[in-house]
């Protein structure tokens, strides 16, 4: 067992792990933040997409014993307690969710795109959403949402930049 | 009285969506129980052999490890798994044990289970078995199985476990018949490719026993948990009563999840035999060996029509790869691929075999639209080879064979043995085929067939199909007037991912007139109702709406009955609207004042009618000649679903439904090695359909004929999307090149082959 601290969704946690244990685990089985879903274990479906330090990572293919002193973001920490945010209504809007279980993972891909990048263009936001895997919906709904989602983020950019 | 609702037909956004966008959905892995232990299964690596040793000393020895389950724990007879629709003694030979007991017959096939505190100490113990397995001779393919060579069940002497026969007129009559030029006579044969559902969260499980009431409670039901139920019961040896299914969020079920797995024995008994909760979750490489194939056939089909196109007869022989075992619900898709294999055409003499072949590959089952995805394939690609052949514009062809509004219902092919007989319900075929050549362009697009642009070959293809839903027997449903003046609504239905909830809400605030808040949904678990029949052959809409409305029909009843006393007029006179009961005399008593027995209702439907949606689909092409590449310029579907309960969940489930079709028409394939290893295990080599894949898809739904066979007017349409995908597909391919694809899927080698050679 391994001591392992980290900040996720602006708490600071202590976990004791095995080393040999993935974040995806930690998050889900040791921490009981269940919003971040396995799809493959194998770094293919993007279902475990978390951000860590800003940049979406899938949680299956990294170490919970990497992760000392990182921040981390999962679904639960870009979900208000009562509304929906603009990303998320606009992924309620245009039905972008059927079973949902890959649905954590496209939020958090998409949300640390538009943060990135709040003018990605279609093609862009096709692409990058090319590394998550959805079998219900045909994508179709998911890239109208995200471009749909781009005006709030392009608010919050010029925000913080005034 | 007039309806102050009208949820039915709205884009009502989704009520799941509040949950499972904010990381709050509750699948099975998510549930954590108080001193839970996790399993691994130890699994065949053979595909065909016989269990000479087996020993589990060292793996019992690892620390953490509790229990290590073999057929031995299980007991004589191991029990095995029946067929859960149209029963037929003849397969029983076939039905899979839900343990390994002497014979091991595909790679994966469970030989033992591993209990521990950890998943990860399970998984490490699975190393410590010692398994020796002695390999027999393996059948692949169907052509090496039907020479019975090699044999996977001795007792019954063949691999070929069962023909269904489908006759319609008299199809070798026509064929003697036809002795002049005036006929046109035409034999192929085609193969779809090994495939399957693959759904974004694999299977799971929880079993919990309760030693001191002994009741057994497991977690990760979907699909048809009464049913489930009814089969552990059985196996396991306790009364249904004693044994609860309970479901919760389902990341996608497409006919695959929710069948009775050999798991579904396995986890509650090593729960009761350890006497603590067991947690068991599949990974993906599991998920791919082990859940339900399927789509692996191939026919030798001959079509006689006379030179204007007029198709007269089709007759002949399918041959299903059906793996291992004949598991839960194997027999539909051979079962449909015949009886509905002439679509939504007027096809007056039919006869063709569908045989099951069983094989030492993954045992096989329904794949949304079982059966008729394979079919359309067939049917469509002989129309067009067929018109090229006779000179026939392709769309002249089916209309000329497309049945008229005038002559539906119309009866489909009588099926045997088990016998079935079915009509299609409803329709006008040839408008949706007329509206979607208009919405497509066709008589524009169709002067690119065959034309090289800018290096690739340009090409139109067009198919019609129909699709089988609302399957019966019955469904039910139960309501409550809760203190709160909000109803509960319990429905046999199940959650699937198809948005059950929202349009059961719809439903029920409709009947009740009561806002959408004001009703609160539970479904697709066995402690709800007395009997449910769940989701499968797209049903779940049609059946679990329809009983949802004759229970409100009897709540209403009862609120009516108890508020005339109350009142003092008849209860025929008393309007109910928003949680109020008002006399003539303008008296009101709110529901909740009345006596509670009259506050609950049950309400069953009951049909053995299916409803047909139906429609026409069309795609234009263009195929990259040095790579084979093909590129889906435009694909437009038209469909007709009697009536739409969400206009955005409907849209939702075609679209879904073309894009997993595009995947079974190009990418996906379960690819075994000649040794009987599956060489797909993995989302790496198993290819699904991505986001940069197919853009440009558009569907327009209509609900111009509704089902005479529900009060909704509704039919069920959650598979049709995907019906005629691969035949559209190959239609357009076969007009971009000049070439007759015949064969799925059209992975880039293969059209790059046809091109070439």
């Amino acid at each position: 067992m391994m001591n392992v601290a980290f900040d996720v969704n602006g708490r600071q946690v202590d976990v004791q792990v095995e080393p040999r244990i993935t974040l995806a685990d930690c998050l889900r089985h040791d921490l009981r933040l269940t919003g971040t879903h396995v799809g493959c274990e194998h770094g293919v479906c993007g279902a475990c997409t978390v951000m860590v330090d800003g940049a979406a990572v899938r949680s299956c293919l990294i170490l919970a014993v990497q992760m000392q002193d990182a921040k981390i973001i999962t679904v639960e920490g870009i979900s208000g307690d009562d509304a929906l945010t603009p990303l998320q209504a606009a992924f309620r809007k245009h039905f972008t969710v059927q079973c949902g279980f890959c649905t954590p993972g496209f939020l958090m891909t998409a949300h640390a795109l538009l943060t990135d990048e709040p003018d990605a263009s279609e093609e862009r936001i096709r692409d990058v959403l090319s590394g998550n895997l959805c079998r219900c919906t045909g994508y179709i709904p998911i890239i109208q949402a995200v471009l749909d989602a781009r005006a709030a983020y392009q608010n919050q950019a010029r925000s913080a930049a005034t | 009285m007039t309806a102050l609702n009208s949820y039915v037909g709205q884009a009502v956004e989704r009520i799941e969506d509040l949950r499972l966008l904010r990381g709050r959905g509750q699948f099975v892995d998510d549930l954590h129980l108080d001193g839970m232990l996790h399993a691994a299964i130890l699994r065949s690596a053979i595909p065909h052999g016989r269990i000479l040793v087996l020993d589990t000393t060292a793996a019992l020895a690892l620390p953490g490890v509790v229990a290590v389950i073999t057929a031995a724990d299980v007991g004589s007879p191991i029990p095995t798994i029946p067929l859960r629709l149209a029963p037929q003694i003849d397969l029983v030979p076939y039905e899979q044990p839900v343990i390994a007991t002497g014979k091991v017959r595909y790679v994966g096939e469970p030989i033992a289970v591993v209990v521990a505190e950890s998943a990860a100490i399970a998984e490490d113990a699975l190393d410590l078995i010692v398994v020796e397995i002695g390999s027999l001779p393996p059948c692949v393919d169907t052509g090496t199985a039907i020479t019975n060579q090699s044999l996977l069940f001795e007792e019954t002497g063949t691999n070929l476990a069962l023909t269904y026969t489908a006759v319609l007129g008299d199809a070798a009559g026509a064929f003697a018949a036809a002795t002049t030029d005036e006929f046109y006579v035409r034999c192929e044969r085609l193969d779809t490719q090994r495939h399957t559902a693959t759904t974004m969260e694999t299977r799971g499980l929880i079993g919990q026993w309760d030693s001191k009431k002994q009741h057994l409670t497991v977690y990760g039901a979907a699909k048809v948990p009464f049913a489930s139920r009814a089969m552990l019961a059985r196996q396991i040896g306790l009364p249904e009563s004693s044994i609860d299914l309970i479901a919760g969020d389902v990341g996608g079920g497409f006919g695959m999840r929710g069948e009775f797995y050999p798991e579904d024995f396995l986890i509650p008994f090593a729960a009761r035999h350890v006497n603590r909760p067991v947690k068991w979750i599949e990974d993906r490489r599991e998920h791919l060996l082990t859940c339900n194939h399927a789509r692996e056939f191939d026919c030798e089909i001959e079509l006689l029509c006379r030179r204007d196109g007029t198709i007269l007869a089709v007759r002949g022989n399918v041959n299903g790869n059906i793996g291992a075992y004949i598991r839960s619900n194997a027999t539909i898709a051979p079962r449909n691929l015949a009886q509905c294999f002439s679509g939504p055409y007027r096809i007056p003499n039919i006869n063709i075999e569908s045989t099951m072949v069983v094989t030492n590959k993954t045992p096989t089952g329904t794949y949304r639209g079982p059966g008729r995805f394979e079919a359309d394939f067939f049917r469509e690609r002989m129309f067009d080879i067929v018109a090229d052949d006779l000179g026939i514009d392709p769309v002249a062809f089916r209309r000329r064979n497309l049945l008229t509004k005038d002559e539906i219902p119309a009866k489909l092919a009588t099926l045997t043995p088990v016998l079935s007989e079915d009509h299609l319900d409803s329709g006008d075929y040839l408008e949706t085929l007329d509206r979607c050549l208009g919405e497509f362009g066709w008589a524009e697009k169709t002067k690119l067939k065959g034309r090289l642009i800018g290096g690739r070959y340009h090409g139109v293809g067009v198919g019609c199909f129909v699709e089988g839903g609302a399957v019966g027997p019955r469904e039910n449903a139960r309501m409550v007037v809760e203190g709160d003046g909000s109803v509960s609504v319990y429905v046999g239905s199940t959650m699937v991912g198809q948005g059950l909830e929202t349009i059961c809400v719809q439903i029920a605030a409709d009947a009740l007139e009561l806002p959408m808040e004001q009703i609160r949904i539970f479904h697709g678990s066995t402690t709800y109702l007395h009997e449910g029949f769940g989701s499968f052959g797209s049903r779940s809409t049609v059946m679990g709406g329809s009983a949802i409305i004759a229970a409100a029909e009897n709540l209403k009843h009862n609120i009516r009955t108890a508020a005339a006393l109350r009142l003092n007029c008849a209860a025929e006179d008393i309007i109910l609207e928003a949680g109020l009961a008002t006399s003539p005399d303008g008296n009101v008593v709110r529901w909740t004042e009345l006596p509670p027995e009259n506050l609950q209702s049950a309400g069953t439907y009951s049909s053995n009618q299916r409803t047909y949606a139906y429609g026409t689909h069309a795609a234009h092409v263009a195929v990259d000649a040095k790579t084979g590449h093909v590129e889906v310029v435009d694909y437009v579907a038209v469909g007709d679903v009697g009536r739409v309960i969400n206009p955005k969940t409907l849209h939702g489930q075609v679209v879904g439904a073309i894009v997993q079709g595009l995947g079974s028409t190009f990418l996906e394939h379960l690819v075994y090695d000649t040794e009987g290893q599956l060489l797909t295990g993995s989302l790496a080599d198993y290819l699904l359909p991505t986001a940069t894949d197919y853009p440009n898809i558009r569907v327009y739904d209509q609900e111009n004929y509704p089902s005479p066979n529900n009060p909704l007017g509704a039919k069920g349409a959650g598979e049709g999307g995907l019906i005629p995908v691969g035949g559209v597909i190959a239609n357009a391919i076969a007009s971009a090149l000049g070439v007759q694809p015949k064969s799925l899927p059209m992975s880039p080698s293969r059209v790059w082959e046809l091109i070439n050679f």
